[in-house]
């Protein structure tokens, strides 16, 4: 018993720990955001151009070793209502739509050192979170301290492992701002010891729905970070084309809000994937533990409401005149309402998700 | 006005419906519908609801005595039962189907088409590649013939749909793929109105029921039995099978570890339940939260549980006017249970009990008020007030057993005149003022509250729902394209020109024509050097 009871405080100083470490480096990474938009003023991007030349280098036939000997030209992809003449305008305005790495030929320095430091943050951060896991003996998710912990994870997780495939560090202040947001408000508003879970939680189905809910979470915390970002680039774009030019020069390393678009589109076709299986796998367990699949619960409206918010948001690329900003803040609105049924329905509406242990 | 008049005429009933048939189903439409549908939701959080808890419903009515009636009236504490509500899916639903079935016509259409001609200019195309094979490179086999049968092969191998075509004497393929992602987007929705019909049928013909279940105690499966009963609008109570249910035991696990942080809470509950079907056999069963028993097609749910004293009434000359378990009502965290006991056959007028019920009671050291500090039975306590007088239980009126109007009774023993009373196991018995007998607390059982469900939709809309998330699966990640290849010569060089097309979302339509580029290199032994973009 004892022993348990070492355990619990180590794993709550680890918790603590961890949550200054994460403090710290979010705190960190927030003014090397701020140093680094200071040297983009002043250099030019180099070779940033648009989408549209990004595959026309020409390959240039010369014969090797007796093999017949060729020649390739095209164009690459061009987003969904591609101008080109806008597009030219725009040129060396924004960063490269591909969010390729090794597009931009600026050194991003403070950026780099904001990325390694965030994966320190992020692998102390784990460590804090399986030990309360194991300190527990059960999944992270228990509470609303620990979904909070465990949401930051997967945000800042989600974020690091996007960042394998394509450069977005763009999104790096947001996505680390709303990190640090999420531990302080676990750490202030809902810290809670380790304790066991109620009969009603005790089921894999715990694993399964909540998993899968923050995941989702984790990836429209991205796209809301990039919607954001696409209606100030949308601004931006506007005065520039209209010639007035634009003060905010540390957009520059944000590609155009037609690749944000395209871009935030697809993560969040599989956000409303992941949000879909949360739904349904809520619902098997509500018929489980509940007697019923689905009884409007409060909780229940709030996903049925984010469901059909981001449906609609799927729906709006669609459709005539909501393409662009609209769908951007439809894809904001949603995530509001997300943020919303995590905060605000937790802690002040009653319902059967009553298991918050405020 | 006159001749606006006319034009409405000239319109007619039929145009007028083609009008708004027309209208209902644009996109645009159904986008409002769903927002409106997402904002309809959510008074239904803000409100009480009557599906969720009636009496907060009437709480909230009476604390507001002039928003409520009106809140009432426009169904906000019924907003998924609502008018406004079903209006609005029912128009959804509408707006859904006039998009598919065109859809999905015009798809089968498609499907039976060959894929579309070869465009003259491929430039258009938003990614199209060309690649110059100079004959100086030794191979004469290459014809722009073969490069096309080469290039036709490659997309089938793809899973592309192709058709060759030779127009003015050149040579090209039009090929598409990803038609199931149509099929997907339409499976999808028509599973969405699957899921409705399964809703529709679980309210019409389900039933759910409550009944509050003593150790020991049986219950049978029939309308009487329940507690409370919600039949579907169809369903007729006359259907419910009549099995017969046992409780015999019911144990809760506790947290006991030191230190914990739920140090006492309810860890864990296990119901053992015995059955008797219609046709005489029998079989056991354990219930547990999360893990539903499943009789007949209905099913049982563990719901809530509690503690229910037993309590002994007798009268002043040794018989017995009451015996047997009285359920309390859970009121808090330690179980402190609310007691309200009528016994309307005590023979020195009626009596009338109300009281709390203490797994582990312990009087406060300031204060000496029991009150219970766990929620195992460790030191069960009874407290009780007693009164007399007419119950009104020959009124006909039906009461809430579980509430005793004490305003028109006597009282007897209450905790304001100091002579309340308070039994336990050591001191388990006590005589009423007044010559009313004697109360004995004899123990103790644990109860259980059972629900009965039987929901016949719930499986149309489990595999409504499987289905729809497949389709909605291959409807956003299989990439829908057209490819179109030609082959031509110019000079003594041979121009393969590709162009790609992308219906839909399909973020990787580049990556499929440098795909193709490799491939084509492949077949065909091409080399190429990285060249300066200059």
């Amino acid at each position: 018993m004892f022993l348990a009871a070492v355990t619990y405080m180590v794993a709550f100083i680890a918790f603590a720990w961890d949550v200054a470490a994460h403090s710290r480096t979010t705190q960190r990474l927030e003014s090397q955001h701020v140093q680094k938009k200071a040297p983009a003023r002043k250099a030019q991007l180099v070779g940033a151009g648009v989408g549209s030349t990004a595959k026309s280098g020409t390959r240039s036939a010369n014969k090797n070793e007796g093999r017949l000997v060729s020649n390739e030209q095209g164009t690459g992809a061009r987003g969904l209502g591609f101008n080109k003449s806008a597009a030219e305008m725009l040129e060396g305005e924004v960063a490269d739509s591909s969010m390729m790495w090794g597009s931009g030929t600026q050194k991003r320095t403070a950026a780099r050192i904001a990325v390694a430091v965030m994966i320190l943050g992020a692998v102390i951060h784990l460590a804090g979170v399986l030990s309360r896991a194991f300190a527990a003996g059960r999944v992270p998710w228990g509470n609303m301290y620990e979904f909070c912990t465990t949401g930051a994870l997967v945000v800042s997780v989600v974020f690091l492992i996007s960042l394998i495939f394509r450069d977005l560090r763009f999104v790096g202040v947001l996505v680390s701002g709303l990190a640090l947001t999420m531990m302080t408000a676990a750490t202030i508003g809902f810290p809670t010891p380790v304790g066991h879970l109620k009969p009603a939680l005790q089921s894999y189905w715990l694993v399964i729905h909540v998993s899968i809910a923050v995941l989702a979470s984790g990836i429209f915390t991205i796209t809301f970070a990039m919607a954001v970002l696409q209606l100030i680039q949308t601004r931006r774009e506007r005065d520039i084309i209209s010639g007035k030019g634009s003060k905010l020069n540390f957009m520059r390393l944000v590609p155009s809000s037609q690749a944000l678009e395209n871009f935030a589109f697809r993560l969040n076709a599989v956000g409303f994937v992941m949000w879909t299986f949360t739904l349904a796998a809520g619902a098997i367990w509500a018929e489980k533990a509940w007697g019923r699949y689905w009884g409007w619960d409060t909780k229940e409206v709030w996903t049925f409401v984010i469901w059909v918010v981001y449906a609609a948001y799927l729906h709006a690329r669609a459709t005539r005149g909501w393409a662009g900003p609209r769908s951007a803040w439809l894809s904001i609105a949603g995530y509001l309402c997300i943020v919303f049924n995590f905060t605000i329905v937790n802690v002040f509406f009653s319902g059967l998700h009553s298991y918050s242990g405020l | 006005m006159a001749k606006k008049e006319t034009t409405a005429t000239a319109l007619g009933p039929m145009g007028m419906l083609r009008w708004a048939w027309t209208q209902l189903t644009k996109m645009n439409t159904a986008l409002f519908l769903l927002l409106m549908l997402a904002v309809a939701a959510v008074p239904g959080s803000i409100f009480p609801q009557r599906i969720q808890d009636p009496t907060k419903v009437s709480d909230y009515i009476e604390t507001h005595p002039t928003w409520g009636p009106i809140a009432d009236k426009i169904q906000l504490f019924d907003v998924f039962s609502s008018v406004w509500f079903a209006a609005i899916y029912i128009l959804l639903f509408i707006s859904l189907i006039g998009c598919v079935i065109p859809r999905a016509n015009q798809h089968y259409k498609a499907l039976r088409k060959k894929p579309a001609k070869t465009p003259k200019n491929f430039d258009r195309l938003p990614v199209h590649r060309t690649l110059t094979i100079p004959s100086s490179a030794g191979v004469e086999d290459l014809s722009s013939e073969q490069a096309i049968t080469d290039a036709t092969a490659v997309l089938k191998k793809r899973h592309y749909r192709v058709d060759v075509q030779s127009i003015d004497g050149v040579y090209s393929v039009s090929a598409e793929r990803g038609y199931i992602r149509e099929i997907g987007n339409i499976i999808f929705h028509v599973a969405m109105i699957g899921v409705l019909i399964g809703v529709a049928v679980g309210s019409l013909f389900g039933y759910r029921g409550q009944k509050i279940l003593v150790e020991g105690d049986t219950f049978v499966n029939s309308l009487i039995s329940f507690d409370s009963f919600t039949p579907g609008t169809n369903y007729n109570p006359d259907w419910l099978d009549p099995y017969t249910v046992t409780l015999n035991k019911f144990d809760v696990e506790y947290d006991r570890q030191q230190g914990s942080h739920t140090y006492g809470d309810d860890l864990d509950y296990t119901a053992d339940l015995s059955f008797q079907e219609t046709d005489g056999t029998t079989d056991q069963a354990t219930l547990k939260v999360n893990d539903p028993v499943n009789v007949n097609g209905t099913n049982l749910y563990l719901s809530g549980n509690g503690y229910a004293p037993i309590i002994k009434v007798e009268n002043s000359d040794g018989s017995v006017a009451y015996e047997g378990p009285v359920v309390g009502l859970t009121s808090d965290g330690k179980y402190t249970s609310s007691i309200v006991l009528k016994v309307p056959d005590a023979k020195n007028g009626q009596l009338g009990f109300v009281g709390m019920f203490l797994p582990t009671g312990e009087r406060d050291a300031t204060t000496n008020i029991p009150r219970s500090i766990d929620s195992e039975a460790l030191n069960p306590m009874l407290v009780l007030q007693s009164y007399t007088g007419d119950l009104g239980l020959d009124s006909g009126r039906p009461q809430n057993v579980y509430v005793l109007d004490t305003n028109t009774l006597k009282p007897l023993n209450t905790m304001a005149t100091g002579n309340g009373i308070v039994l336990d196991a050591a001191n388990n018995t006590v005589d009423l003022p007044e010559g009313h007998g004697k109360v004995t607390f004899e123990g103790y059982k644990r109860y259980v509250g059972l629900d009965v469900h039987y929901d016949p939709g719930k499986k149309i809309v489990l595999w409504s729902f499987i289905v729809a998330f497949c389709g909605l699966i291959i409807s956003l990640f299989v990439p829908r394209r057209r490819v179109w290849v030609r082959a031509q010569s110019a000079g003594s060089d041979l121009l393969v020109e590709y162009g790609l097309l992308a219906r839909g979302e399909d973020p990787r339509l580049a990556d499929e024509a440098d795909k193709l580029t490799d491939i084509f290199a492949a077949r065909w032994g091409l080399e190429f050097s990285e060249a300066d973009d200059a």
